[in-house]
């Protein structure tokens, strides 16, 4: 998983029928210290996560089909959760 | 599976119904030398694993397996804590 900032949303009106009613969201993947890193991306939203928020993303196919409850959908990232603290002590 | 050290927790009040109860921790790779390399991420942690530990963990559908038959929605999850680990110089010429 990584820790991303909600940078936008996307809005599709046509798209692959396992997707719809999903929302979307572009994502920007952060480091520790929440500087961008890589490239922006698109997941589908689970948890009503909203423009400006620190997020947790899954980067894998099966882990976002499983957050949006659809099995076998056209999905590879999916945000699961909203980062209240990272404390990173090590 | 790649090794990994533990460097920290990530707190999360709102998320996914399936990570309830749940740990998040923050994981740097690391080389066989025992260097950082490649970038942080986040895992969910299987075996109780704490900050400063060095741990293996495994990346992709599988990472859902160790909660079986539960299904968290993850793609990293730690399976072991490493006691110890060495490497011998032996492949080389």
């Amino acid at each position: 998983m990584q820790i991303c900032r909600v940078v936008g949303t996307v809005v599709s009106t046509q798209k692959n029928r396992k997707l719809e009613g999903a929302k979307l969201l572009l994502v920007q993947p952060l480091t520790l210290d929440d500087t961008p890193r890589g490239t922006t991306l698109l997941a589908i939203d689970s948890v009503g996560a909203g423009v400006g928020e620190k997020v947790l993303v899954v980067i894998e196919g099966k882990a976002a089909g499983m957050a949006l409850g659809r099995k076998a959908a056209a999905v590879d990232a999916a945000v699961i959760g909203i980062v209240d603290t990272v404390e990173v002590t090590a | 599976m790649q090794l990994a050290r533990v460097l920290g927790d990530v707190v999360s009040t709102i998320k996914d119904s399936n990570l309830n109860g749940l740990k998040l921790l923050v994981l740097q790779p690391l080389s066989a030398a025992g260097e950082a390399t490649g970038r942080t991420l986040v895992a969910l942690d299987s075996v109780g694993a704490g900050v400063g530990e060095n741990v293996f963990f495994v990346r992709g559908r599988e990472a859902a397996f160790p909660f079986y038959p539960g299904e968290p929605p993850t793609d990293a999850t730690i399976i072991g804590i490493v006691d110890h680990w060495n490497t011998e110089r032996t492949l080389e010429p």
